[in-house]
Parts: structure tokens; sequence; C-alpha cells
């Protein structure tokens, strides 16, 4: 108990400590984080009608956020997996940062729902005894699988940085099962939220098997992307080393994932487009507009040439072992993907609305604010967590140990 | 305890479609403080028929003659009041100190279970709760209605799209009625009804040859895009300066009460359900405001309050169900719910009884004499998106 304290204390204030750039990019962050509660105050005072939604389009930036971040959660799988299944040495050494990502995509998936909820304040109705628990509604399923995936991943995470503090063996009979266990359980999370949407025959532009099987796809992109984006931030701002192997590897599994949901997406196009039914509306509208409405044409084909772009990149040597280059190639196919699966996927859902009618979605000002502050929160959460793995990868924080200061 | 149902005061079981409309029994009013749970509300044959025949409570304008609407409602709430003094009295005193009572109110209601899930007892605490604190927001009487289902009632509609002529009647009777937000912000006003507008198909001989681009080989007709028959096209922003247009054709959509309502299927928290006589209701107060629920809707029947109902104290319905009409707040889900606060007291629709050309029927399915399974044994009948096996209770005929 003791140690757990010690724990506790060295952690934050390895973790409080830094640099006058560590305080600017956290101050940076927390300034928008104070607009984020601005505008959920104005939200839950004023009303829904702040943002862009309507009774025709009810699901906006935030739901389409909502998807991704799920996404970006289950890829983190993409690093827990060649680790503990492949036994690959140099994803082992970084694989609770993968976790720590996990985390933090998770909590932001629960603030873009908080965000969403016409009444955040009577979510307690859908936790039992207080509220009522619905097996057959499959938000209630994304809730319990998003939050047995974020338990699963504190536990094990926690558990590897606790071991790795103390000193002491890790406990293989459990903690191997369990990782085991949140593997699968990434992939559930997204097959969920695919089901989430997919299960609408109101919606035909989501009511497609393809649907789960294109989340993990984009999810398997678009996740060890950023996680490469991340380790060569890390590798290039602190002391820790993350092997080339290991960003070689992402980048391998970026490029087959990227393939893999290109094709996905074009196979929808010729199937939709082809037979040209009253189905593929949605898409129509997506791609070339519909009844004069454009608004998202030109998000559609950014989301293309990004994504076709990234691809090619990343199929080039030249590129994809180039560790300058590479981050480009990243980037693109990070940006591309947001757009597709999320403003991409969500809005012409609903255009045309069932009955037929064509109206357009824009996302106010409010919206935009409160989606940058919960991007805001979910680096400064990050910036947290993985600052103090990296403290205790480094041996910076141990029990007993001087605390150092990182810089 | 008599069951009520559609059949009112009348001694056979019959359909809505027996009554005339003058004999229509009035149930609702205010009710007195002191019912007990073992004697639900409106149900004291002694008290079922206020003395307001004469004017009966109508969305119609047709039917009130020269006065309006909310003249004769004030006039019978009066009538019901005189019924009911001690309510009256203790809404007064509570309404002197307003503030309190909303807070307390709203205390209450935060906290209160699902509307499914309450005892008798429960139920009516909250329908105290909410009468008090809507009569003190709207500075009126308001009565909370929380009569449950009535057995042997299966509430069915029909609707007969060759009638229809498009004049939206049903539209402005069901915001009357429904306590609906007016408003002018997008998203303010809310409509369950709506009116599709649809072009009768003119084939034309000069298109004959105008087909789809040859050059790929695909074989489109010039007259290929010609609209004609009924397609959801969302064509309700029509204007014209009379109806029927003679180019056109009518399709009202509203919800359809599913007997496997995809809405209830979806809901985390169970706040919208089947009740027992029909309809898929929801309750406000449960209602967390996911939408997900109108993301299933394949009619597109549901709304969200993206704000607090513009509601005007003058235009407020003061008749309301628990499960219906009753104001709601901002954040929540609703749609239409087949008038519970008048059809679980024999009575029709707003939108039935405003129809001026009787397009519109209703009634119990299960008594083969109403006339909504009049239609549905003589007329070709059909529901809307059936592929879809949500199996409507909302049926569409033509003579």
């Amino acid at each position: 108990m003791k140690a757990l304290i010690r724990f506790a204390t060295d952690y934050v204030s390895y973790v409080l400590k830094g640099g006058m750039k560590f305080y600017a990019w956290m101050g940076a962050l927390a300034l928008l984080m104070v607009a984020m509660l601005y505008v959920f105050y104005l939200q839950n005072t004023e009303g829904l009608i702040v943002t862009g939604m309507t009774s025709q389009i009810h699901e906006g930036l935030y739901f389409a956020n909502l998807v991704f971040l799920v996404g970006v959660a289950a890829g983190a799988v993409t690093i827990v997996f060649p680790a503990y299944v492949y036994h690959h040495e140099g994803m082992h050494k970084v694989s609770v940062l993968g976790e720590m990502l996990a985390i933090t995509a998770v909590i932001m998936v629960m603030m873009f729902v908080f965000a969403h909820m016409g009444r955040p304040d009577r979510l307690w109705h859908m936790i039992p005894p207080w509220g009522i628990y619905s097996l057959s509604s499959m938000l209630g399923w994304d809730v319990l699988v998003l939050t047995g995936y974020l338990i699963l991943n504190i536990i094990c995470g926690f558990y590897y940085l606790w071991c790795k503090y103390t000193g002491k063996p890790i406990n293989q009979r459990w903690f191997i099962p369990l990782v085991f266990v949140a593997i699968a359980w990434a992939l559930s999370i997204h097959t969920v939220t695919a089901f989430l949407i997919a299960t609408m025959p109101a919606r035909p532009m989501w009511h497609h098997t393809v649907m789960p099987i294109r989340f993990i796809a984009t999810a398997f992109a678009a996740g060890p992307a950023l996680i490469i984006l991340i380790f060569l931030i890390i590798r290039n701002t602190t002391k820790f080393w993350i092997e080339d192997s290991a960003i070689r590897l992402l980048a391998s599994i970026v490029t087959w994932c990227l393939g893999i949901a290109i094709f996905l997406t074009l196979s929808e196009v010729v199937i939709e487009l082809y037979a040209r039914t009253e189905h593929a509306n949605g898409l129509y509208y997506l791609m070339f507009g519909l009844h004069g409405l454009t608004r998202l044409v030109p998000w559609f084909w950014s989301a293309v040439v990004l994504m076709i772009g990234a691809f090619i990149l990343f199929l080039t040597p030249a590129v994809r072992n180039n560790m300058t280059l590479l981050p480009i190639a990243c980037a693109m196919a990070f940006t591309g993907i947001w757009i597709e699966k999320g403003m991409g996927l969500i809005v012409p859902g609903f255009i045309p609305t069932p009955i037929g009618e064509v109206t357009e979605y824009f996302p106010s000002f409010v919206e935009w604010l409160m989606t940058l502050g919960i991007w805001a929160f979910g680096f400064f959460i990050l910036t947290i967590l993985l600052k103090g793995a990296i403290g205790i990868l480094l041996g910076d924080i141990k029990l007993g140990g001087q605390t150092a200061v990182a810089n | 305890m008599p069951a009520q149902g559609f059949s009112g005061s009348a001694t056979k079981a019959t359909g809505l479609a027996e009554y005339p409309v003058s004999k229509r029994p009035h149930t609702i009013r205010v009710r007195r403080k002191d019912v007990t749970p073992a004697q639900p509300p409106s149900l004291d044959s002694s008290q079922t028929q206020p003395s307001c025949s004469a004017t009966p409570v109508s969305a119609n304008p047709a039917q009130c003659g020269s006065c309006a609407p909310k003249t004769s409602r004030r006039d019978f709430l009066k009538a019901g009041g005189m019924l009911s003094l001690s309510s009256l009295m203790g809404t007064g005193a509570l309404m002197t100190h307003s503030d309190d009572a909303h807070a307390a109110a709203e205390w209450g209601e935060h906290f209160q279970k699902n509307y499914r899930l309450m005892t008798e007892q429960e139920k009516i605490e909250a329908r105290d709760r909410l009468q008090r604190r809507y009569s003190a927001e709207y500075g009126k009487p308001v009565s909370v209605d929380i009569t449950g289902a009535q057995p042997g009632v299966l509430m069915g509609y029909a609707l007969n799209i060759r009638k229809c002529i498009g004049c939206r009647r049903c539209v402005h009777a069901c915001v009357a009625e429904n306590n609906q937000s007016r408003g002018t912000r997008p998203g303010e006003k809310i409509e369950w009804i709506q009116v599709l507008r649809m072009e009768r198909g003119k084939f034309e001989a000069e298109k004959m040859d105008h087909g789809y681009p040859e050059g790929l080989g695909i074989q489109v007709g010039g007259n290929a895009y010609t609209p004609a028959g009924q397609v959801l096209e969302g064509q309700f922003h029509y204007n014209p300066e009379a109806v029927p247009e003679k180019d056109a054709t009518y399709m009202p959509i509203a919800c359809m009460q599913c007997e496997k309502p995809p809405c209830v299927k979806v809901c985390p928290v169970r706040t919208t359900y089947r009740e027992g006589d029909g309809p898929v209701v929801i309750d406000y107060n449960w209602c967390i405001g996911c939408r997900m629920c109108m993301g299933a809707c394949p009619y597109w029947a549901r709304r969200i309050n993206v704000t607090t109902p513009v509601l005007p104290k003058a235009e407020m319905n003061p008749v309301t169900h628990y499960l219906g009409n009753r104001p709601r707040m901002r954040g929540v889900v609703e749609k239409c719910h087949w008038c519970l606060q008048r059809t679980r007291h024999g009575r029709y629709p707003a939108c039935v009884e405003v129809c001026p050309v009787g397009a519109r029927k209703f009634g119990n399915l299960l008594d083969p004499e109403s006339e909504v399974s009049k239609v549905l044994e003589r007329k070709n009948v059909f529901r809307l998106k059936a592929d879809l096996n949500t199996f409507p209770k909302f049926f569409y005929f033509y003579d």
C-alpha cells in the first residue's frame, strides 16, 4: 500500500516537472479545454440548437469523431498483438505505450458521447442498478465493450508499469491471458461500433455487411499511423529510443490495412453506383451531390486523394523506410481516414432522410470548438500518460530511487 | 372498474366509428388530487360527462363554428375545474410560490424512475409533480393524465390517400393539440405529420427519343425520369395558392406505431416502448437524447428538441397525458402517439377529427365493427416500407 502511494506521488511529481516547452504545450491544451467546458455549458443550457444538428441530420461532427476514435483505440492492438503473439522484440518494449494510447482514445470517445447527448445529465439512466441496461440496444453494447476495454487497458498498462517501477517480475499466469482478452476485446469495440450504425435498415448508406471489416481495416490504418507519428515525436524529444523495426512493422500494417480499406470503399462505390437504386442516394450525395447540394463533395474527394496518395507513398520503400518522409504519409493516411470514416460516413447516412428530404449539415463554431477541446483534452491525457510511462521504462521513476527530472 | 376503451359511456363496446361527433364523451378534466391508486382517475361514472357538450374540445375550426378552439377549451376546463375545486385551490396555492414548486418538481423529476417501472403510487406522485410544475409554468391548471392501456384495445389507423387534398390541417391541428415547439429558428419548429406532395407523372411523346447518353450503350427511355406513383421524395415544403393542385397527389406520413418498432429495439435506456394498446410512446423524463431511435426509424417520425420548446402560454393545451402531449423539455425526442390523451378516453386523434375530407380513420383493430377494421376488410390496403418488417399499424388505402 505504501509502495502504491509512493508510485502515485513519484509518477505525478515526475510528470508535473518539465521545461518551458512542456508547460507551453500543456497550457495551450488547457486553454482549449476551458473553451470546451464553456461550449459544453452552452450546449446544456441553450440546447443542441447551438450545433448544426437538426432532426434531419442528428448525428454530426461529434458522432464522426466518436466512431473514428473508437478505431484509434482499437488500433492500439497493432502494437500489442505483434508484441505478445509474435514476440516482436522492438514492439514488446513499447507495447505499454499502445495501451496508454488506447486509454486516451477511449476517454476521448466518452467525452464525445457526453458532447453528443441531448441530456448528458441523465446518462446514469444507462447504468444499473439506478438505471436500465438494455441488451437489445447496440449503443448499450457499445458502452459495455468500451468500458470493458478501458478497464482492461488500465489494468494491463498500469500493472506492467507497476512491475517495472517496483522491479518485481510480471505475474505471467494472469497477465498474459488478460492481454489476449484485451486483444480480442479491441476487435469487439470496433465491431460493435460498426454494428451501431450498420444495423439500421432505415439508413441504407450504412446497412452493409462490409461495415465492420471496413471499420477494422480503417482503424488498423489510422491507429498505427498516429502511433508512428507519436513514436517519432518521442524519439526526437525524449531519451527513449524506439526501435526502427517497430516503426517499420507498424508502417507495413498501415500499408496493407489502408490498401484493404481503399479496396472496400471502391467495391462499395461500384456495387452501389452500378445499380444506382434509391439506396445509393447517400453515397451519390457524398460523391457528386444531390439536388444541387454539394457540401460534402470536397470532403470526399480530399479523403480519396489523401488515402490513395498515402497508400502510394507507403508502397514506396524510399518513403516507408525514410523516417523524415514517413510522417507525411502517416499524416495523410490519418487525415484521409478521419474524413472518410467520420464526416464522410456519418453525415451522408442522413441524406436524404428516410422520407427523401435532402438537407445539409455544416458543423457550427461551437461544434468545432468542442471537438478541438476534446482533442486537446486527449493530447493532454496522452502527454501525461506517455511521459509517466516513458519515465518508468527509462528507469527515471523507480521505487526507492531519486526522482529524475525529464526535460 | 369499467373499462373505458373506445366505448366511452356507450353500453356496447363498439369502435369509434359508431359515435356521432357530438355524442363523444369527454372524460378529460383537471383531476382531483385525492384519487387513490385503486381507483384510477376518470373512471368515476358520475364525473364522466362534464357540461361541455356544446363545445367539444376540437382542433377543427369547422366544427367549432364561430368560436375559437382555444376559448372552447378554456370553457371546458372551467367546467371540469368546478368538479375538482380542491385541485384548483391546491394549484393556486402552489402558484403563489411557484419558484419553490418549480425547484422541488425539477428535483423530484430528475430522480424519478422509468415510467414503466413505477408503481401506481409513484405514477400518481410523478403526475402530481408535473401538474404542479406545468400549472405554475403556464399559468393555468394543467392536467396530466396517466390512464393506462385499456383491455381489448389495439389501436389502428387508416388513411385514404385517394381522398387527401394536401391541406395540412392535420399538421396544424396536431401541433395545437400536442404542444409541439413553435418557433422560428432552425430546428425549433416541430411538426409530427409531414404531408408529402407528389407529382403526377406526365409522359410525353416529344421525349421519346431523348434517352440517356447512348455512348456507353446504356439503354434508357426518354421518359425514364418522369415521376409517377407514390414515392418518398421529401416534397413537403410546398406552398400552393389552393389545394388540391391539379398536377399533384399527397401522402401524409407520421409515426406508423409499428408492431415491431426498430426505434424501441435500439433505445439504450428503454424509454421508448410499445404500450399495451398499440402506440409506441416515450417517457420524456427518462430519455437521454442519444437519438439512436431517430436513426433507426425508417419513416422519419421522430424529432429532437434541440432547445427548450417554444410553447406560448396561451397556445398551450392543458389537457395532457404523461406519455403523450405534455410539454417536453430540451434535449429529448418526441413523436406522434396517436393523441393518447384523447384516444384513451374514446375520442379521435386531433388529425382524424380535423380532416375535412374524412381521409383519416382511426379505431380499434380488435373490434370488427370499427372503421379501421372495416377498411382492412373491404379496401385495398398497403403499409409503407413493408419490406423492412416493421409491421405498421398505420395503413394506407384507396377507393
